[in-house]
C-alpha cells in the first residue's frame, strides 16, 4: 500500500512523514518520529497509554490514523517540559511518588494537563473519573490523584 | 525531603527524596521493551493458536515466504529436540510442537522489514489442525473422564491410577488432627473457588533479540530478571548462555508475569535465521492475555476447628490448582505453605494437586498462591466468628503467630510482626466510622515468605567522590531509590551523590530477577555490603596517604578519620579526596558482595475494607480501605506505600472484577482490557496504609520485603465485607454485579 505523506507540528516543531494508511498516529509518532514517550498498552484505546493532544483535544493516539494528522498540532509527554522546567504536574508526580513502573506515565500526564486546561479547580472525583480511561497496574491510583491534585493548586496559587 | 515521624536513628534511611529515574520517567525519555531500534532491524509477528487443543498437521508457509522483504519463518522445526524437564516446559509453551494446547499457543513466527509486512504476511501462513476435545475448568479437568491433556507429564508423587490430568500430588503437616477438631466446640468446612487472572502489566512484552550463527547474539527486553530469561533462552536455542548478552530496559510493570520467557526465543531463532539481523517482537494486548501469565485458578476446602471462645484448634486444607498445560505451573505448593500461616494452631494438615488444564502456562504472580489461599481460609474464618459472635480482628489476634512458633509450613518464626500488625489495625480510626444501610466491613490477614536468592553488587568509587552502584534486579518500582539511600546511608554521603544503574547479564554475576520482594531486602543488603568493601579499601588509601597503620583508620561521616593512637593527627579524608588521589595512589577503587542472601523476614498483614452493595444490581463500591503491613524498615516510605496501595488493588480486582472468561470453544473470551477491566481510578477511593516496622535482624536495616503480601488480604476481606453487607455469602471470586445480586435473590428466597 502506498504511503502518504503527513505535515503536522508536533509540540511546536513542523514535522513531515510517510504514513502506511493503516497506520495509527502512535505508530507515526513512535516509529517515523522516534517520539517514544508514547506507549501502546493495548491498541484499542481502554489503557490511554498513548494519550495525546490533536488541536487540543485529548485522544487515544492508537485510535487516530497517522494520516488524519494532516495540518493538525500533536501535543505529546515530549511537550510538556519547557525547555529545562518541568511542567507542574511532571514535578508533582516526580515529588508524590505517583510513579512506579512509569509505563502509563506519559499518557495520564498529558490526560491530567488536558484536564487541568479546561478546570483549574477539580475535585478528586473530577480527577478520578477524568483519569479513567488511563490504567495504572502499580498504584491504585491514590498518589497520582494526590500528585494532580497538588498540581492544581500550585498552579492555581501561581496564577 | 521531611523526616517521616518513624523514631529512626537513620539520616537518610526512613526519608523520600526523589527518585533517581523520576526525570527520564515523566519526561518520556525512559526507554521500555518497545522503544529500542536498531539498524537493520526486522520486526516479527506470531501467529497462534485458535483452537483450545488441537493436532497440527501441517504448516505452509511458502505463500509467506514468497513475499519480497519477508526475511525468515521459523516454526518447532527450529528449535533443538530432546528437552526435558522445565527447559521442555518453556520451549514448548514458546513454540508449540506436535499439539496446540491452548488458544493462543505459537505455532509459527515470521520476520519481515515492516511491522505492516510481517502482519500481512503471518496471515499468509496456512496451518492445517485436527481439533482434539479440550478442558478448561479445574474441577473438570479434575475428572477421570475428562480430556486428557498431555500424557507423561505426572511427577513421581502422583499414585497409580490417578485422573490422567493429576501431575503432581502434595501432603504435609504436623499435630493431632483428628485431636485437633475434637477440641473444638465449632467446625465447618466449605469448598471455595477462585478464576485465574492476570498481572495485568500495562506494558506488553517486547523484544531486540539478534543472534548469529556462531552461537553469539545480545537482546534488549523488558525484563525482571535478564540472567534467569538468559538461561531460559539459551536452553530453548540450544546454545550456551554466555554467548548471550542480555540487557534490561525499563520495565513496565511485571508482578511476576515477566520473571519468564514467552516470545524471546522467537525472536532470537529468527534473528539467527535471518543472518543474524536484529528482530523486533512486540506482543499485542490480547496475546499477553492469551498466551503470557495468568496465574492459575483454584477449588479449595477448608476445614476449621475453633472454641467458643475463638481459639483454632485444627485446621486442614484440600487445594486443587491448574496452571495450564504444564507441570509444575501451578502454585499449588505456595498456595498450601500460606494458607494456615499466619495463626498458631496445634494439628494442620496440607492437600493438593495439580491438574493440567487447556490453558496457557501460569506465570508467578503478586504472591503467588497466598490470594487464593487466604481467599479460603479468611472467608471461612470470618463465617465461623460470626457465627460465635466473636470479633473477627479478637480471634485473629488470638491466634497470631509469633517469634518462636512453629510455623503451618514447617519452619520456626523468627522475629515476625503479625501482632503489631493486627493491633496497629485495632486501633486505626477507619474502625471507628459507622455504617449505613447495604454496607459491611471485612477484615482479612495475608502472607508472604519473602525471598533472598541469588544476588551480585558492585559499586565503583569515581574520580569526584561520586558512588556509582551496579545492580542487577530490574527497578519496577522505586528500588533505585531505596539502593541509594542505603548505599549513602553506610557510606556516610549525600543520597544525590549516589547512581544506581541497572546492568546487562557481561556487568556482574548471576543475579535472580526482582521476584519474591527481593530487590530491596537482597540487593539492599549485598549492596550494603559492597559499600562497607569499598570503605575498607577507602580506609586503606588514607593510612598509606598519612603513612599509619591501616586499622588505626575509622569511617565516620562520609570520610576516613584516624583513629586510636593517631585520633586527631590529621584532618578527616574525604570520599572525594580519596577519589580524586586513587589514580596515583594504588588504582581504582571498587567494591562488591556475591551471596545467595539469607536472613529473609516473612511479612504479614491486615486489610479492613468497607464496602456499599447495590442491592438492585449487586455493584459493590470500596468506600474506605487501609492497609496495614510490618516493612521491617521502611526504605524510602513513599515506595513502601505505593506496594501497599498497588497490591492492594490488584486484589481489588481480582475479587470484584478481573477472570479468564472462556467460552464452550475453549477460546479466550476476553482478550482485551474492555472486557477483561482492570481497576480505574473512579473504581475506588483512597487507600489508606500504615506502615509498621519491626525490624528484621537479617538485614543491617532491618528490611523485610514488602511487594508481595499486599494483593493476599484483599480477596477474603471484600468477600467478608460483602457478606456483611448483604447477608450473603459467596465462595466463588470474582464477586461481579450478576452473581452478588443473585445471591442476594436466593437469600431473599432462602
Amino acid at each position: 500500500m502506498s504511503k502518504i505523506h503527513v505535515s503536522a507540528v508536533v509540540n511546536g516543531d513542523p514535522v513531515d512523514f510517510l504514513a502506511d494508511p493503516r497506520e495509527s498516529l502512535l505508530d507515526c509518532l513512535r516509529d517515523q518520529l522516534g517520539l517514544t514517550g508514547s506507549k501502546e498498552g493495548c491498541g484499542t484505546g481502554d489503557c490511554g497509554a498513548c494519550s495525546v493532544t490533536v488541536d487540543g483535544v485529548l485522544v487515544c493516539s492508537c485510535l487516530v490514523l497517522g494520516v488524519e494528522a494532516e495540518g493538525k498540532a500533536i501535543g505529546t509527554v515530549e511537550g510538556l517540559s519547557d525547555g529545562g522546567t518541568l511542567h507542574p504536574l511532571q514535578r508533582k508526580f516526580i515529588e508524590h511518588a505517583a510513579l512506579q513502573c512509569g509505563f502509563c506515565t506519559p499518557g495520564i500526564l498529558v490526560a491530567a494537563k488536558a484536564l487541568l486546561d479546561q478546570n483549574a479547580n477539580p475535585t478528586e472525583t473530577e480527577v478520578r473519573y477524568w483519569l479513567a480511561g488511563n490504567l495504572c497496574r502499580c498504584t491504585g491510583y491514590d498518589k497520582i490523584v494526590r500528585a494532580v491534585m497538588d498540581a492544581a493548586s500550585e498552579m492555581r496559587e501561581a496564577v | 525531603m521531611a523526616k517521616d515521624e518513624i523514631k529512626s536513628e537513620y539520616r537518610l534511611i526512613g526519608t523520600r527524596p526523589n527518585r533517581p529515574d523520576g526525570l527520564d520517567k515523566v519526561t518520556g525519555r525512559a526507554r521500555y521493551g518497545a522503544d529500542m531500534t536498531l539498524p537493520g532491524m526486522l520486526f516479527a509477528a506470531v501467529v497462534r493458536s485458535p483452537h483450545a487443543h488441537a493436532r497440527i498437521l501441517k504448516i505452509d508457509a511458502s505463500a509467506a515466504v514468497a513475499l519480497d522483504g519477508v526475511k525468515a519463518v521459523v516454526t518447532r522445526a527450529d528449535f533443538p529436540t530432546g528437552l526435558t524437564g522445565e527447559d521442555w516446559n518453556l520451549q514448548e509453551n514458546s513454540m508449540a510442537g506436535d499439539v496446540a494446547l491452548y488458544d493462543g499457543h505459537a505455532v509459527a513466527a515470521i520476520a519481515a522489514t515492516s511491522r505492516l509486512l510481517a502482519e500481512d504476511a503471518a496471515k499468509l501462513i496456512k496451518i492445517d489442525y485436527e481439533v482434539l476435545p479440550h478442558v478448561i475448568d479445574v474441577d473438570d479437568a479434575i475428572r477421570p473422564d475428562a480430556p486428557v491433556v498431555r500424557t507423561g507429564a505426572a511427577d513421581h508423587s502422583v499414585p497409580a491410577g490417578s485422573p490422567p490430568n493429576v501431575v503432581k500430588c502434595l501432603d504435609f503437616g504436623h499435630g493431632d488432627i483428628e485431636a485437633g477438631f475434637a477440641a473444638a466446640d465449632l467446625v465447618r468446612e466449605q469448598t471455595y473457588k477462585t478464576e485465574a487472572t492476570h498481572q495485568g502489566y500495562i506494558e506488553p512484552h517486547a523484544c531486540v533479540a539478534q543472534l548469529g550463527a556462531d552461537g553469539k547474539g545480545e537482546m534488549w527486553v523488558c525484563t525482571q530478571g535478564q540472567w534467569y530469561i538468559r538461561r531460559m533462552c539459551a536452553a530453548v536455542l540450544g546454545i550456551d548462555a554466555s554467548g548471550l548478552r542480555v540487557t534490561p530496559s525499563e520495565i513496565g510493570g511485571g508482578f511476576g508475569g515477566k520473571t519468564i520467557i514467552f516470545m524471546e526465543p522467537l525472536a532470537l531463532a529468527l534473528s539467527r535465521k535471518a543472518g543474524g539481523r536484529p528482530v523486533k517482537l512486540v506482543m499485542s494486548r490480547s496475546d499477553v492475555l492469551r498466551a503470557t501469565g495468568p496465574t492459575a485458578s483454584a477449588s479449595m476446602d477448608v476445614k476449621l476447628g475453633m472454641t467458643k471462645d475463638g481459639k483454632l484448634t485444627a485446621a486442614k486444607v484440600n487445594f486443587r490448582m491448574q496452571g495450564g498445560a504444564f507441570l509444575g505451573a501451578s502454585p499449588v505448593g505456595e498456595a498450601l505453605s500460606c494458607a494456615l500461616a499466619c495463626y498458631d494452631i496445634p494439628a494442620v494438615q496440607h492437600d493438593g494437586v495439580e491438574v493440567l488444564a487447556n490453558r496457557p502456562k501460569a506465570a508467578a504472580y503478586r504472591a503467588p498462591g497466598s490470594p487464593m489461599a487466604a481467599f479460603a481460609v479468611e472467608s471461612l474464618l470470618d463465617e465461623m466468628c460470626h457465627e460465635l459472635g466473636l470479633d473477627p480482628l479478637d480471634v485473629r489476634l488470638k491466634n497470631a503467630v509469633r517469634e518462636g512458633v512453629k510455623a503451618s509450613y514447617g519452619p520456626t518464626y523468627a522475629k515476625i510482626g503479625l501482632v503489631e500488625v493486627l493491633e496497629a489495625t485495632k486501633a486505626h480510626p477507619n474502625l471507628l466510622a459507622k455504617l449505613g444501610p447495604n454496607q459491611g466491613r471485612g477484615i482479612a490477614s495475608g502472607f508472604w515468605f519473602n525471598h533472598g536468592g541469588e544476588t551480585s553488587v558492585s559499586l565503583a568509587i569515581g574520580e569526584d567522590g561520586t558512588v556509582t552502584v551496579s545492580a542487577g534486579t530490574p527497578d519496577i518500582g522505586g528500588s533505585r531509590a531505596s539502593l541509594a539511600l542505603m548505599v549513602a546511608e553506610t557510606l556516610g554521603i549525600e543520597y544525590e551523590a549516589v547512581r544506581v544503574n541497572i546492568v546487562e547479564t557481561g556487568a556482574l554475576g548471576v543475579n535472580e530477577p526482582s521476584h519474591g520482594s527481593r530487590a530491596t531486602f537482597a540487593t539492599g543488603k549485598a549492596a550494603v555490603e559492597a559499600a562497607r568493601h569499598a570503605m575498607a579499601e577507602m580506609c586503606r588509601r588514607a593510612a598509606k596517604e598519612w603513612g599509619i597503620d591501616e586499622e588505626a583508620v575509622v569511617w565516620k561521616d562520609g570520610a576516613a578519620m584516624p583513629a586510636g593512637p593517631n585520633a586527631g593527627k590529621f584532618p578527616p579524608m574525604s570520599i572525594a579526596e580519596i577519589g580524586a588521589k586513587m589514580g596515583g595512589n594504588g588504582g581504582p577503587i571498587s567494591g562488591h558482595h556475591e551471596t545467595n542472601a539469607d536472613g529473609v523476614g516473612a511479612s504479614f498483614g491486615a486489610h479492613v475494607v468497607d464496602v456499599e452493595v447495590d442491592p438492585e444490581t449487586g455493584r459493590t463500591t470500596i468506600l474506605r480501605y487501609l492497609v496495614v503491613q510490618d516493612a521491617g524498615r521502611a526504605i524510602h516510605p513513599a515506595y513502601v506505600e505505593g506496594q501497599y496501595q498497588g497490591g492492594a488493588v490488584q486484589g481489588i480486582g481480582w475479587a470484584l472484577n478481573e477472570e479468564y472468561v472462556y467460552g464452550a470453544n475453549g477460546r479466550l473470551q476476553n482478550a482485551v482490557f474492555l472486557d477483561y477491566r482492570i481497576p480505574v481510578a473512579s473504581d475506588l477511593p483512597m487507600i489508606d496504609t500504615v506502615i509498621v516496622e519491626v525490624p528484621n535482624p537479617g538485614h543491617p536495616y532491618g528490611v523485610r520485603g514488602v511487594g508481595e503480601t499486599g494483593i493476599t488480604p484483599p480477596l477474603p476481606a471484600i468477600a467478608n465485607a460483602v457478606a456483611m453487607a448483604t447477608g450473603a455469602r459467596i465462595r466463588s471470586l470474582p464477586l461481579s454485579p450478576p452473581k452478588v445480586l443473585a445471591a442476594i435473590k436466593a437469600k431473599g428466597r432462602g
